[in-house]
């Protein structure tokens, strides 16, 4: 499968800090891609080289295969920053249509769009209301439409459920989902790790402007799972230790928290327990939960960035 | 270019729609004419007020004989047997507004005239009594002295200089004070549009980037187009709003004297003035008129419109880089603006150095620096300026507002995406040097 973006060895410095330092990776067209990292690691600064607001320092973009031009390019590409953006005193029809029209679209196609995703979203009564009238969770969605009216190949969004209730959120999750159906390719960036697991196929984490951890949401569990099998039985048992096969590293309601020796096998837990006739009622894997992968690769370095002053020119 | 075509249309018609814009767009030349007319009126009702005036005259200065002035609607009864204090609290019962009393005198001494009113009178009426007195008193004294009046109308100067000026066009009369009014006026034109319209810029730059729409808008467009676009739309709204001052004012000027047509009448038909006072501003405003018609009107216009525009270039540019560098915070604008706010009033207060003297060293200077050039040439235009120093002083704005708009736009786009942060002139001139 074609890739549509190719980074490779992107760098960024600014004067008091490497904002990215050499970060590669690739996106699979249609894919929903998340980017993950803690606050400050260098997301934004990224995603603005992606989008062409900053130039790399060094390293390429390639985008649909060919090297990525902005002026060209930046019509296939929609774009949610993380901090909202609208004019207050515009109206919102005006608004949505003078950002649509900025991205290329004509008067005529780009009041179609916005036609039917108001209509689609239900926000039809909204269009002559000003921004500054509508809450949070309302400027949101339209932020949304107008990221992702002129049908780009590639959209972005950054912290896009911040702000919304769950209802909304569901609403514009299945979006998300329908136009990664349709094609496009989604850039997903968070630090809320429990929508990463429900959305996103593929992701990179980035901390400190370096990409730590790269790979399917499935593989990247895989990699890090600790080998812990929850076991639950008819009538707890007593007289279940640690022995060659397993370390009892917990206890559940009616169950125990297994770690399997290297080595061994699950198949292997099993007939060492049937074979003291205990009559379990279900054995599965613990995988760790992203939360958990991204705590443990994270932590232990310090919060907030250290400011360093850098050699390279800035 | 087309994207530029559609944030120039956005800034304009946001601005142009907002009723603000139309409220300050029709009611600033009501309010000019209104005052105007008001003036006027002002000055000139104590002629069509009727007085009726009684006169002791004591001294018999008169003869019991004072002619009422062309359009003077006043009436003036002699009354006899009287004395001034007799009189003085009957006047009004009689049905007198005014009670004039001339005591009797002696040639040499200044009579003591008192005029008995209710409340304080009219400018007009009393400066026609003076002139009615002074003019009897003169002629009694020249009688006295044996002189012949028609010998001293003869012998009275009343001279006033004539300014030829020797420019190419041959020779040109010119009023010193029309010139001067209209430098003046010129200046602080462009002085004001420069402030007004250059904060209306920094202030849309800093909507943008406190909105967090910048960054959305820069996804789709460059930052230079974004700044550019906002210049010439604010830079449009201020030219449409001229336009429609002046269509508005033309308008009103023929408007009011329908519904005023008395007063116009008269303020336009110098014959028909009556009061001596009257007179004389007629005549004055006929010199006014013969003054501005003097003046290089489409040399004016011009330069106006040419400093009106590279002069607002250049300024909205420097205020566009100041609204992207503020983060939220208005003090820290107003520290920034200061810098920018220092050249535009030197230039105002060499402009009014220039007005008196246009062709001193620091008036030549202030017209040709590009900073000052726009407010202290239209001081200097009006008074005709050396072809030479005119396309040197145009030639530096031009170029000058290039090379700012290359360099602001360098720190607008830094700035622009910068949050919360406070900008040093050490990072500015960081991101100015910088290659890219």
């Amino acid at each position: 499968m074609q890739h549509i973006l190719e980074v490779h060895e992107l760098k960024k410095y600014f004067a008091t800090q490497k904002a990215v330092d050499d970060v590669s990776f690739n996106i699979e067209r249609g894919a929903i891609f998340g980017m993950l990292g803690p606050n400050g690691a260098g997301k934004t600064t990224l995603l603005r080289m992606i989008t062409g607001i900053f130039f790399p320092d060094s390293g390429a973009i390639t985008f649909e295969g060919k090297k990525f031009d902005p002026i060209n390019d930046i019509i296939r590409i929609g774009y949610m920053p993380e901090e909202r953006g609208l004019y207050k005193k515009m109206k919102i029809g005006e608004q949505a249509l003078y950002l649509a029209r900025l991205k290329g679209l004509s008067k005529a196609e780009a009041m179609e769009k916005i036609k039917f995703w108001f209509q689609r979203l239900e926000m039809e009564s909204w269009w002559n209301k000003k921004v500054q009238d509508l809450s949070k969770g309302m400027s949101q969605k339209l932020q949304f439409v107008t990221t992702v009216l002129h049908e780009p190949a590639l959209i972005i969004l950054d912290e896009p459920f911040s702000g919304l209730d769950p209802v909304n959120a569901n609403l514009i999750k299945d979006e998300i989902f329908r136009l990664a159906k349709n094609g496009s390719t989604i850039i997903f960036s968070t630090h809320r790790m429990e929508q990463v697991e429900e959305i996103c196929d593929h992701i990179i984490l980035i901390n400190k402007g370096n990409k730590i951890l790269d790979g399917s949401v499935k593989n990247v569990k895989q990699a890090f799972k600790e080998n812990l099998f929850q076991v639950g039985f008819e009538k707890m048992p007593d007289g279940i230790t640690s022995n060659t096969i397993f370390d009892v590293t917990g206890e559940k309601e009616q169950g125990l928290i297994l770690k399997i020796h290297e080595g061994y096998k699950p198949h292997d837990v099993l007939q060492y327990l049937l074979a003291q006739r205990h009559e379990i009622v279900s054995f599965n894997e613990i995988l760790p939960s992203l939360n958990d992968i991204f705590i443990r690769l994270v932590e232990g370095t310090p919060l907030a960035r250290e400011f360093q002053p850098v050699n390279a020119s800035a | 270019m087309n994207k530029i075509r559609l944030i120039i249309e956005r800034e304009y018609m946001t601005r142009v729609k907002r009723k603000s814009f139309l409220l300050t767009t029709l009611l600033v030349p009501v309010v000019i004419v209104a005052f105007y007319a008001i003036i006027i009126a002002v000055s000139i009702s104590g002629e069509s007020n009727t007085q009726r005036v009684a006169i002791l005259d004591e001294a018999n200065l008169f003869n019991g004989n004072m002619e009422a002035g062309k359009g003077d609607k006043s009436t003036y009864t002699f009354i006899h047997n009287e004395t001034e204090q007799s009189f003085k609290p009957r006047y009004k019962n009689e049905g007198y507004t005014l009670f004039l009393y001339i005591p009797e005198f002696s040639g040499s001494d200044l009579p003591h005239i008192k005029l008995h009113s209710q409340a304080a009178v009219n400018l007009f009426v009393k400066s026609a009594l003076e002139k009615k007195i002074n003019g009897a008193v003169e002629k009694k004294r020249l009688t006295a002295a044996n002189i012949d009046p028609e010998i001293y109308k003869n012998i009275k100067a009343d001279i006033e200089i004539e300014n030829a000026i020797d420019s190419g066009k041959g020779e040109k009369k010119s009023i010193a004070g029309v010139a001067y009014a209209v430098s003046f006026i010129a200046g602080i034109l462009i002085y004001m549009i420069l402030l007004i319209y250059g904060t209306m810029v920094m202030r849309g730059v800093m909507e943008e980037k406190t909105n967090r729409i910048a960054e959305v808008i820069v996804s789709s467009a460059k930052p230079f187009q974004l700044m550019l676009g906002k210049i010439i739309g604010i830079g449009a709204v201020g030219l449409t709003q001229f336009a429609i001052w002046i269509v508005v004012m033309g308008l009103l000027q023929f408007i009011i004297p329908l519904l005023f047509p008395d007063v116009f009448h008269q303020l336009s038909d110098p014959a028909v003035a009556g009061a001596a006072a009257q007179r004389a501003s007629a005549g004055k405003i006929a010199d006014i008129i013969e003054g501005i018609r003097s003046l290089p009107i489409a040399l004016i216009l011009f330069s106006f419109i040419f400093y009106f525009l590279g002069g607002y270039l250049l300024y909205a540019a420097l205020f566009a880089a100041i609204g992207s560098v503020v983060s939220e915070d208005q003090q820290e604008a107003q520290q920034l603006v200061f810098p920018v706010m220092m050249p535009l009033i030197l230039g105002f207060v060499i402009m009014t150095k220039a007005i008196n003297d246009p062709d001193s060293g620091i008036a030549v200077f202030g017209s040709l620096f590009p900073l000052t050039s726009p407010i202290v040439m239209m001081g200097r235009v009006t008074y005709g300026v050396p072809w030479w120093q005119l396309g040197l002083s145009m030639l530096l704005l031009v170029l000058t507002f290039l090379f700012f708009t290359w360099v602001t736009a360098k720190i607008y786009r830094t700035g622009i995406l910068l949050y919360g942060k406070k900008v040093t002139w050490r990072e500015m001139w960081r991101w100015l040097v910088r290659k890219g």
